[in-house]
């Protein structure tokens, strides 16, 4: 198996090893390891929380720099998300925006909103089916289905087995641009996502478990954004480019996508805590009434990516003043009659569980290396300080079973010994 | 033969906020132990519906996770009014949380009846004023 690529990466110098982001990682994949944050690979689910707490600006995203961009060696294709037009300030058409990507020398641009409203009316005929798992879970945010793939077994088949709209946007990209370009050859077209935030970025180099992403290069809108501002116009009455409705602009914040399944019996969530508070009620199959759930671990959605440069909310806002114009959708996957058939290749297999918390494959010693670690844990002074440089004491109790830390690294502890011999002077 | 290993929880029974926690913990447990996943969810349920239970009628009490070789047993001991008919309350749909607690959406009578579902044994003891203690096994 191939590693997992990960997007956060970790500016040495900057960390103090302050234990902000220890504490503060939902998937407990981070250790303090000589004075310096640590990720561990197979634990991190990309969510980008701890690049949004560090207090000294140590953790970054990955992406490709925009330099990387074969402008003039290929027919280039940029993907802007609908979260990307919310980033500026006063825009009164979308069409700025995509003149924009022209002018820095993208030769096309295919809208991920033209893509999300598609997919939007897939999900309605998805939700037709009968004998579907309900609760329906999106597949859109990849923070979501791995954080699912890797502790919610049961959940993996409520997931929507569906490409996320960015995907599907690259396919009908390159689709279109090999239609209007007969001489092109499909290695001539090159697809570049325009990524608010990290998980889209890991999304696209690891790819699905069986697909390999049709998007070639991805870039920070926060890279993208100070380029366009230097191009964009205000006067684009001449170009007609964008196709985006109201439904494909909402998908950039919460709640967006869910409505468009036109079933009040939805639930939208953000926030990475606030979505697995959700899992874990959906998990406990103790859950009201409801068909569909959209999650974002981004607060506010994927306006509230870390790769952005607006705050969420300011964005948001902007977005619903966009939107007022527009009509509810500006595309159809619907055939003559009216029909909507799902494509076989926007489709994918069942999400699959991968466990990587298993202590051992074999139960008994599973349940013997348990054992030390409760007993050891019990040692332990309980109060989650984060001086070991683990997330808590059982995490550090595990550390120190699986041989990654030594039983003295225990801050606590130590200072406990220290403070005894004073003690028993003065006993005596 | 393994040495049984044992979980215990303090059920708050002040903050309902948090009823549910001790579940979240056990199933997170019963993952590193790599279990299979349906036998994690049986016990995960089990548990959250006792929880919420205790949380509702008893004002909290204590948690017990005895995971065996070949079955996990949960054991759910509170100091609550007790139940006078227990045959009654293990009857689907019926109930007798509080109106505030239904808004909720907890307290559709369904609690006991879920917790019979998804074990393998369950025993009900209860004395009234003095406590109930619920015993379930799930066979792995």
């Amino acid at each position: 198996m191939i590693a997992y690529r990960h997007s956060v990466k970790l500016n040495e110098s900057k960390c103090n090893g302050c234990s902000t982001c220890l504490k503060r990682c939902p998937a407990e994949a981070i250790r303090i390891r000589d004075g310096h944050a640590f990720i561990m690979a197979e634990r991190c689910i990309d969510c980008g929380e701890c690049i949004r707490v560090c207090p000294n600006k140590a953790k970054k995203a990955v992406f490709d720099p925009i330099d990387e961009i074969p402008f003039h060696q290929k027919y280039t294709i940029a993907l802007p998300p609908p979260s990307l037009y919310g980033q500026f300030d006063h825009l009164d058409e979308i069409d700025s925006v995509l003149q924009g990507l022209l002018d820095l020398g993208f030769d096309d641009v295919f809208e991920v909103s033209a893509a999300a409203e598609l997919h939007s009316e897939y999900t309605r005929q998805y939700m037709k089916r009968e004998n579907i798992p309900k609760p329906v879970i999106s597949s859109a945010c990849p923070v979501v289905t791995r954080l699912i793939s890797l502790r919610y077994p049961y959940l993996c088949d409520h997931v929507m087995p569906m490409l996320p709209p960015m995907e599907m946007a690259a396919r009908l990209a390159r689709r279109r641009a090999l239609e209007r370009n007969p001489h092109l050859r499909h290695d001539d077209v090159f697809v570049v996502f325009i990524s608010p935030c990290t998980a889209k970025v890991s999304y696209i180099k690891n790819g699905d478990a069986e697909h390999r992403s049709a998007v070639d290069l991805v870039v920070s809108m926060g890279d993208i954004y100070f380029r366009l501002i230097d191009v964009m116009k205000r006067d684009v009455s001449a170009v007609d480019l964008s196709r985006t409705g109201k439904i494909g602009l909402s998908w950039a914040s919460v709640g967006g996508e869910a409505t468009a399944v036109f079933n009040d019996r939805y639930l939208a969530a953000d926030g990475i805590e606030n979505v697995h508070k959700v899992l874990e009620e959906i998990d406990n199959a103790v859950f009201p009434d409801i068909d569909f759930v959209e999650l974002n671990a981004c607060p506010g959605g994927c306006v509230g990516g870390t790769m952005t440069v607006a705050n969420p909310f300011v964005a948001k806002a902007r977005l619903r003043t966009l939107r007022h114009y527009l009509p509810v959708t500006r595309n159809s996957a619907a055939d003559g009659e009216g029909r909507v058939t799902i494509p076989d290749h926007f489709l994918t297999e069942t999400l699959t569980y991968q466990p990587v918390s298993t202590l051992s494959d074999d139960r008994a010693e599973a349940m013997r290396l348990m054992g030390e670690i409760q007993s050891l844990q019990a040692e332990l002074p309980g109060i989650d300080c984060g001086g070991c440089g683990a997330p808590s004491c059982y995490a550090f109790a595990a550390d120190v079973i699986a041989g990654c830390a030594r039983p003295d690294e225990c801050v606590e502890l130590l200072r406990r010994s220290a403070r005894q011999p004073e003690k028993t002077e003065e006993q005596k | 033969m393994s040495e049984p290993l044992v979980f215990t929880f303090d059920v708050d029974g002040e903050n309902f906020t948090s009823a549910g926690e001790a579940s979240v913990e056990v199933k997170k447990r019963l993952r590193q132990l790599g279990l299979p996943p349906d036998i994690i969810r049986r016990v995960s349920i089990a548990m959250y519906e006792g929880e919420i239970n205790m949380v509702i009628h008893a004002n909290g009490g204590r948690a017990t996770v005895t995971v065996f070789d070949d079955h996990i047993e949960i054991v759910l001991e509170d100091r609550g009014p007790g139940i006078a008919d227990i045959a009654l309350a293990m009857r689907e749909g019926y109930s007798t949380a509080p109106d505030n607690i239904r808004n909720l959406g907890f307290g559709a009578g369904m609690g006991l009846p879920n917790m019979k579902r998804y074990t393998d044994t369950m025993k009900i003891d209860s004395t009234v004023g003095v406590g109930t203690t619920v015993t379930m096994t799930v066979n792995i």
